[in-house]
């Protein structure tokens, strides 16, 4: 059998040949530790595909960029970390309202503000739920590997295309500098979604039709579909509308198109969950520290199990809530104080105690002291 | 000839051939006045809040009026 | 180019009216810009020029941020973009990159472009993406009822200055040429003809393309500053208050005091954005567009 082929990289070079693997052939960005090494890799890589590398003034200027550049018809990409994520949050609901696919990278780093800019955290998850004003679709994907980067990075891309808004991947800084040897994918081997293009005559076009649930195609700017797009409520044909029925409809499809599909969204990895008695739920670098504990655990003989959300966001409600059925305990270790622990106590219900193990000193959760926890309800 | 596809309400003054047509969209207009303003030949007027034709043989079809009116509301031929 | 006419006696057209109806999106018509609002006549000069280039409206994209200027693309029939406010050209540059084919227009405005947008605006002018930027400039935040913008004059009255502007003002063909822009004018929703010719020529300029339109806002700066009628701020502000680059060449300084400058004021060749990017991806062996 043959070997697959393997490549020795960083967490950030394998979010970028992700992309480009989906087929990600725009992006614009501004340097910030510690995402940097994402637009290093592309500015040499993406050229080679005939795709635009642009470095752009600041993070608000590079995430309005790929918007245009979307609908130009290239699929687009953004990276960036806290202080940039913060300026991108008017663009982000811009995306989210006009449902136009792009691809948004946090590589998560201590804050608020500056912080301890090359200190790894997990605390924008909230964020990039909530960052942006107004009631809005959000989808979050939270790899926890270097090779995991890539696949979610591809998955990423696909759930923007067919979902059509804004997708973003959180993972920190220990994961994005990281180095692993991953393996690469062969052409045609993982899917990639390309865009929908509408088919009918351009002047029956309606970029935002509700069409019974399902998402209408996106055409390209320039290709004879001259329809319009903006931030304000809009009707199905894209026009500002005043109608207060359908700016509430609007709204509520544009959230109902992730809230519908929350089973074909999330993805958990389930470890050792069977038979558990003690839960962990933990996602990112701290899930790395979760799991080497579950595996102690069962060496002493404790049922430990973990259940790790590749999908942070849309949350996993019902798998939380199934675990929080079957266990006396959930352990939330994150590197904050406090985010997913919240949704994980919300989705319990109270059918077992909720612990956070929360750190913002900017080092891992030490495996140690998630074992420790769990210990306790033994 | 037309503005745009609802243009609607036109007000079309025909007198003949060698008279000018003014044709006055007044959905359209808004009552401005820079097109009685910077007409050189005073041919209209404001009724009401709308701008209408006073002495249309003094038009020269000069076409200011439509070229300075904001409002596509306008046109002589 | 002064394009009033001379009456005459004469009862033959000129000429056919120009038909919009090409341009104009159905149904959108009455705009939302007020009474004597010059944005209408801009829009009507850009319209005109984009027809003497004999392209179609497929190749057009209109892309604004937020403002009365910025509500331009709403009612047209191109490939159009209303984004937010500031961001415009950083929407704009985007598609540019992705679809190079696009002749992108900017509509925007004093607020828009040089308060929360300076940054994007010198940026883009500095890469001298071809791109042309219409910057309808009415002194005033006109959206939101009447505030002092970055080209108000010292001293004005606004809502936000009701003692007077303190504020100096942007010259917003200075800083373009400053920042790297190729094509620089300046034109009046007045001198709509000659408007017309500017924009005309931006657009067929390979590079970015930067028209200062002074234009009047009646309901706020001329209610706030003592001005009668629209047509009292067009002939004064926009009329009194410019002078053509050839005229303007021979006079001395005092002469041109309180006098903006209008025509093309800049032209030069440099390499543009798209251009160099093309040739880049050939440098790194990859395919171009």
């Amino acid at each position: 059998m043959a070997e697959k082929k393997k490549k020795f990289m960083q967490g950030n070079e394998a979010c970028s040949e992700g992309a480009i693997y989906a087929g990600c052939r725009f992006y614009a960005g501004y340097p910030i530790t510690p995402s940097t090494e994402i637009a290093e890799t592309l500015s040499v890589r993406l050229p080679k595909f005939g795709g635009v590398f642009m470095q752009m003034e600041d993070e608000i200027a590079s995430i309005c960029a790929i918007v245009g550049a979307s609908l130009g018809g290239a699929k687009s990409l953004t990276a960036t970390s806290g202080p940039g994520f913060s300026l991108m949050q008017e663009g982000i609901g811009f995306a989210c309202i006009t449902e136009v696919p792009c691809v948004i990278v946090n590589v998560m780093r201590s804050g608020p503000s500056t912080g301890f800019p090359t200190g790894p955290s997990q605390s924008d998850v909230m964020q990039a739920k909530w960052g942006t004003h107004g009631d809005h679709p959000a989808i979050a994907l939270t790899p926890a590997s270097v090779q995991e980067i890539m696949y979610e990075t591809i998955r990423a891309f696909n759930l923007s295309e067919l979902y059509r808004t804004p997708v973003i991947i959180l993972y920190d800084e220990i994961i994005g500098h990281m180095r692993e040897a991953i393996a690469l994918p062969e052409p045609d081997e993982i899917e990639v979604v390309e865009r929908k293009k509408p088919s009918c005559k351009p002047e029956e076009y309606k970029p935002y039709a509700s069409n019974n649930g399902d998402i209408a195609p996106l055409a390209v700017y320039g290709e004879g579909y001259r329809f319009h797009v903006t931030g304000l409520y809009h009707a199905e044909d894209g026009f500002p509308t005043n109608n207060t029925k359908l700016i509430g409809e609007a709204n509520e499809r544009i959230v109902n198109k992730v809230n519908k599909n929350i089973d074909k969204i999330c993805i958990n990895e389930e470890f050792y969950l069977d038979d558990a008695e003690i839960g962990v739920v933990a996602y990112g670098v701290s899930s790395k520290s979760a799991k080497f504990a579950v595996k102690e655990m069962r060496k002493k003989g404790i049922k430990a199990g973990l259940l790790r959300p590749k999908t942070i966001w849309p949350f996993p409600y019902k798998a939380v809530n199934k675990l929080a059925k079957q266990v006396k305990a959930i352990l939330v270790p994150e590197m904050n104080l406090g985010q997913v622990y919240y949704e994980v106590e919300r989705a319990s219900r109270g059918q077992c105690e909720v612990k956070g193990i929360f750190k913002v000193d900017t080092e891992a959760i030490h495996p140690k002291k998630i074992m420790e926890e769990i210990e306790k309800f033994t | 000839m037309k503005i745009a596809e609802d243009l609607s309400r036109v007000e079309e003054t025909e007198k003949g051939d060698d008279l000018p047509n003014i044709v006055i969209n007044e959905t359209y207009c808004k009552g401005c006045g820079i097109c009685i303003d910077f007409c050189p030949t005073d041919v209209l007027e404001m009724r009401g809040n709308l701008v209408a034709v006073k002495n249309l043989e003094a038009c020269t079809k000069c076409q200011l009026c439509d070229l300075r009116c904001p409002d596509f509301a306008i046109q002589v031929f | 180019m002064e394009t009033a006419a001379t009456p005459k006696k004469t009862k033959k057209a000129k000429q056919t009216p120009f038909d919009y109806s090409k341009y104009i999106r159905g149904g959108k018509l009455p705009h939302i810009w007020c009474p004597g609002c010059g944005h209408g006549i801009v829009l009507k000069s850009l319209l005109r020029a984009i027809d003497t280039t004999g392209r179609s409206n497929n190749d057009f994209a209109l892309v604004s941020g937020i403002g009365c200027s910025s509500r331009t693309p709403g009612y047209v029939d191109f490939n159009t973009l209303h984004t937010l406010h500031g961001r415009a050209l950083a929407y704009a540059t985007g598609l540019k990159m992705a679809k190079p084919n696009l002749k992108v227009i900017v509509t925007t405005g004093d607020g828009d472009a040089l308060a929360i947008g300076g940054n994007h605006f010198i940026h883009t002018c500095r890469r001298n993406i071809d791109m042309v930027i219409m910057v309808y400039n009415n002194y005033i935040y006109g959206m939101t009822s009447g505030q002092f913008s970055p080209t108000t004059a010292q001293g004005m009255i606004a809502t936000t200055s009701r003692y007077g502007n303190i504020e100096s003002p942007f010259d917003v063909c200075k800083m373009a040429e400053a920042s790297g822009a190729t094509f620089v004018a300046r034109g009046t929703a007045y001198h709509y003809g000659e408007l017309e010719k500017i924009l005309y020529e931006a657009i067929m300029h390979k590079g970015t393309a930067v028209i200062d339109i002074i234009d009047s806002c009646p309901t706020y700066y001329g209610r706030f500053n003592k001005f009668k009628t629209p047509s009292e701020m067009m002939e004064k502000i926009e009329k009194e208050g410019t002078i053509p680059l050839k005229q303007a060449a021979g006079l001395p300084p005092e002469k041109l005091q309180g006098k903006l400058i209008r025509g093309i004021i800049y032209k030069k060749e440099r390499p543009e954005y798209t251009s160099e990017y093309a040739k880049l991806v050939e440098k790194a062996g990859g395919k171009s567009k």
